[in-house]
This record gives structure tokens, C-alpha cells and sequence, in this order.
């Protein structure tokens, strides 16, 4: 299907030679502009799921299709298609040594060909657009735990990616600071960015997501419109997990 | 004890040395030998010299070569396991290079290899600071390897993660994100290895280069006493090695104030 801008096919991830199978046959397909938000008890291997979705992980097994083209191909240039794939940690991974500044201008200008003056205009705009215009010259030590995921979101969106994959990214905040970027998540979701969150936060799932995946042990038990996955389960699995986190 | 200055010697001390108490005068015509005599004092600075660029030298051969050495090192330990073809092969290849350098390098004396360096390898060149340059370059090089490729582990590995999801390569992102973020971190041990280099260096004399230690030796030899001769080659290490410790000490104190 043309729509789907990325397609798992049968993905497989075993770790320790087999020992560990993180993924056993996942098959999921995301569309433009949906917002996929993937639920389940920790070690079902959500955060493996998202990882092979971008080869951080590379898979042992099955295919990922990225825009249609296969990236688990020896010879696709995972780079160039990772360009187009934001991602945002759990904890944050600024960069420590660089200004917020140089944190959002540095992959655009070497990847991008874009001139400094060029990278730091839109990273001024993405600055204002999450209320930290002014940290533009701080380091990210300098930052509270919800700045920094603030600004590793908008330094993801510097390079202008097709797709953002999110592997929780409030897990490490604390509580009072979850709201704030859950906040620029959602702007980001209502202005049709295709998203793929891995989170716990069941109020956001309920509220932004299209589509809700549920895995367990390394599956997708269920997956479905978020009404239906929350009001109505069809596993037993579901049902039990969300009992627990609601 | 000391011969009788003014007449076993053929060089000749000034009256007003030769003139106080015996102690005394024994003692200034000693100095006066070692230091003042045919301007013997310009020895020991050309030895500072030589010591202090044979060092300069062989330090930023040794960070060259040892950022080269771990980087081979470590992009072999994080990778082989997921590549194949021809790249597998030649990364293998120089990683099994890396540690046999680093095996010989370590497994033998510096002065050794100083002297294979001279008198076999580069037996036709004059350039005793240049060679010897090299060779404790090379040398420094197998323990700055270490010393770097334990500065690029102590790097959280998200951020080659965050590296890599922005599109950056595995060798961009080594230099733009992790090198820059280990280097931060071993400073202060490689400033030490430059104070360890700085001592280990005094056996260049071994090849005749005239560094602080050869010269206390050479002017020792001429005078036929010892004594002030290597007091002041000590003396000089031991100033120029608190200096650099204090620097060192400094820089520490800067880093750890800008940690974040
Ligand atoms: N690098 C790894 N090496 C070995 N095992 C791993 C690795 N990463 C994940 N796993 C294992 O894979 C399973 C799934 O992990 P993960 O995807 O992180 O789960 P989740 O994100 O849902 O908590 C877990 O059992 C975990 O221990
Ligand atoms: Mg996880």
C-alpha cells in the first residue's frame, strides 16, 4: 500500500544468539500523518520494536519498508532514510558539549548542506515555537529535564523528517514536568506529523493517537482505535495489562 | 677530598673564588666549573630545549597515532559482529595491526626502541630530535591509544545512538559528537602522560641527543665531578615537572567547574 510510510514486515530481534527474542514476527504498517502509540508491560520490546523501525537495532529477521523502500537491504543508505526519521529518546541524549543552538544546527548544516544562518533560522523559530527562545545559547546542562526533551524533540524537527518515533519520553522526567512536553507532542500530532510513541501515558494514547498497538512478549496482541483498545478489549492479554496501568 | 683547584686543573678559576675558605671555595670553583666555565650553563639550556620540543613532538605524534589506534580499536569491538564483506575484512585487519603495535610497543623498553629507531631504522639520518621525536611518539602512542579508547567507552552510548538517528554516520558521529566529548574527558590524563613523557624522554641520550640529562652527563664527564652537573638536570625536571603538574592541576579545576 502506497499510504503506508512504513511497513513492518515479520520483524524478528533475538539478542545472545536466539537466547533473547525481543521480536517474534511483527507485523505493522504506519500511514502519513497517523499517530501510532504502542502500550505494554516493560520487556514486551516496544523500545526494540521502535529501534528496528529506524535500524538502531538491526533486525534478525523480517523487513522494514520506509517510504516503500526496504532499509534492512544491505544496500539501502540507512543514513540518508534515517535523515527522514526523527527520533526521541527516553533520556534525551543532547549533545553536552554543544549550545542548544549547536545541538539543532549541526546535523542540518553537515547532513542538509544547509549554511549556519539558514539551520539557526529555523532553529530560532522551532526555539520560539516551544517557549525556549531564550536558551538558545545555554548548554543542555543547563536545562530542567522537560526543556531538555523539549529541545530534543525540536532538534529531531530541524532536519525536517517525515516521521517521528518517540520511545518514551517522559519515563525519565519528573511527574511535574510530563505535561510540558506532552504538550508540544500533541501540537506536533494536530499538525499532521506521522508519529510512532512508545509511552505509558494512557491519557495521551487516549486522547491524540489514531491507533493503539499493544504488545506483549514480543508480539502485537491487539491493536485498534484507541476507544476500542481502552472500552473494549478483545484479549485477555489487553485487558490485564490496562487493568494494571489504568 | 677535591683536588687542589688552581693547579690540577687546566682550567683556571677567578681570584675571588680561589681566595675565601677552603669549603667555600672548593665549592664555588666546583659551580663555577659546571656552570660558568666555557659557558657550560648554554648546554643545559639547549638540553631544556631539545627535552622540551622532543617532548611537544613526541606527544602530539603519540595523540595522532593513538586516536587513530583506538579509534580502529573500538569501531572493530562495536561493529564486527554486524559486518561483513571486504569493510570486515580490512577493519580486521588493521584492528589485528592496532594490537600487535600496542603489544610490542608496551612489551618493551622505550630506550630499545629508541636505539633500533637510530641505529638500524633510520641509521642514515642526522636528525637526532626528529628520530627520537618519532620513537617516543610511537611509543606514547600505544598508551594514549588506551588512555583515548577509555575516554570514548565513558561515553554514554546515547548519544552515538542520537548521533546515528540524526542521519550522522558511524565516523561523523565519532568525530563530531564522541571524540570531542572524550577528548573533554582524558585531558587531564594526557597532560599526565605528557609529565610521564617528559621523565621518560632522559634517555635520549642513548643517542647522543643532547636533552637535560645528557648534557649533566656530558659536562659531569668534562669536569671529572658529577655532583652540580646532575643536581641541575634534576633540578630542571623537577621544576619544569611541578610547573606542568600545577598546570595540569588547573585544568582539572577549570574542567570539573564547566561539568555539566
Ligand atoms: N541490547 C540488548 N541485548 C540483550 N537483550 C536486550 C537488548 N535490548 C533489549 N533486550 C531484551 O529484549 C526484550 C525487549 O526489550 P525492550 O524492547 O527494551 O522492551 P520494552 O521497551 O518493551 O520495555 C527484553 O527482554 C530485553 O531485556
Ligand atoms: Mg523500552
Amino acid at each position: 500500500m502506497s499510504a503506508d510510510i512504513i511497513q513492518a514486515i515479520n520483524l524478528e530481534k533475538h539478542f545472545n544468539g536466539g537466547d533473547i527474542k525481543a521480536l517474534n514476527g511483527v507485523n505493522a504498517s504506519v500511514k502519513k500523518g497517523e499517530v501510532v502509540v504502542v502500550i505494554g508491560p516493560s520487556g514486551s520490546g516496544k523500545s526494540t520494536f521502535l529501534r528496528c523501525l529506524n535500524l538502531l537495532e538491526v533486525p534478525t529477521g523480517g523487513q522494514v519498508l520506509f517510504e516503500g523502500v526496504d532499509i534492512t537491504d544491505k544496500r539501502a543508505d540507512i543514513n540518508l532514510h534515517r535523515q527522514k526519521m526523527g527520533m526521541v529518546f527516553q533520556h534525551f541524549n543532547l549533545f553536552p558539549h554543544m549550545t542548544i543552538l549547536k545541538n539543532m544546527t549541526l546535523a542540518p548544516v553537515k547532513l542538509l548542506g544547509k549554511s549556519q544562518a539558514e539551520a539557526e533560522a529555523k532553529a530560532k523559530a522551532l526555539l520560539e515555537r516551544v517557549g525556549l527562545s531564550d536558551r538558545a545559547n545555554a548548554y543542555p546542562s543547563q536545562l530542567s529535564g522537560g526543556q531538555k526533551q523539549r529541545i530534543a524533540i525540536v532538534r529531531a524537527l530541524c532536519m525536517d523528517p517525515e516521521v517521528m518515533l518517540f520511545d518514551e519520553p517522559t519515563s525519565a522526567l519528573d511527574p511535574e514536568m510530563v505535561g510540558e512536553v506532552l504538550e508540544v507532542m500533541k501540537e506536533l500530532a494536530k499538525e499532521g506529523m506521522t508519529m510512532v510513541v512508545v509511552t505509558h501515558e494512557m491519557g495521551f494514547a487516549r486522547e491524540m493517537a489514531d491507533r493503539v498497538i499493544f504488545m506483549a512478549e514480543g508480539k502485537i496482541v491487539e491493536e485498534g482505535a484507541p476507544e476500542k483498545i481502552f472500552s473494549a478489549p478483545e484479549q485477555a492479554r489487553t485487558r490485564e495489562f490496562l487493568a494494571k496501568v489504568l | 677530598m677535591k683536588p687542589s683547584a688552581s693547579q690540577t686543573w687546566p682550567l683556571k678559576a677567578p681570584d675571588w673564588i680561589l681566595n675565601g675558605p677552603e669549603w667555600l671555595s672548593d665549592l664555588g670553583y666546583d659551580f663555577y666549573k659546571s656552570f660558568v666555565f666555557d659557558n657550560r650553563y648554554q648546554m643545559y639550556i639547549k638540553g631544556l630545549g631539545n627535552t622540551l620540543l622532543l617532548t611537544l613532538l613526541a606527544l602530539l605524534i603519540g595523540v595522532a597515532l593513538g586516536v587513530v589506534i583506538s579509534l580502529i580499536r573500538v569501531s572493530w569491538d562495536k561493529n564486527h559482529t554486524e559486518m561483513q564483506g571486504p569493510g570486515r575484512f580490512f577493519l580486521g585487519f588493521f584492528n589485528a595491526l592496532a594490537k600487535i603495535y600496542l603489544t610490542v610497543i608496551r612489551g618493551t623498553p622505550a630506550v630499545v626502541q629508541l636505539m633500533i629507531m637510530y641505529f638500524v631504522i633510520f641509521a642514515s639520518s642526522r636528525n637526532k630530535v626528529m628520530v627520537a621525536a618519532l620513537s617516543f611518539g610511537i611509543n606514547s602512542g600505544a598508551y594514549v591509544a588506551e588512555i583515548i579508547r577509555g575516554g570514548i567507552m565513558s561515553i554514554d552510548e546515547g548519544q552515538m545512538e542520537a548521533g546515528r538517528s540524526l542521519g550522522f554516520g558511524y565516523v561523523a558521529t565519532m568525530r563530531y559528537i564522541i571524540l570531542p566529548q572524550a577528548f573533554k574527558a582524558v585531558l587531564p590524563t594526557l597532560a599526565n602522560e605528557f609529565i610521564v613523557l617528559l621523565k621518560e624522554t632522559a634517555v635520549a641520550g642513548y643517542v647522543g641527543l643532547t636533552d637535560v640529562t645528557y648534557a649533566g652527563n656530558i659536562i659531569g664527564g668534562n669536569c671529572y665531578d658529577y655532583l652540580f652537573p646532575l643536581l641541575m638536570s634534576a633540578l630542571i625536571y623537577l621544576i619544569l615537572v611541578m610547573f606542568f603538574t600545577f598546570l595540569v592541576g588547573k585544568l582539572e579545576r577549570r574542567l570539573r567547574s564547566s561539568e555539566r
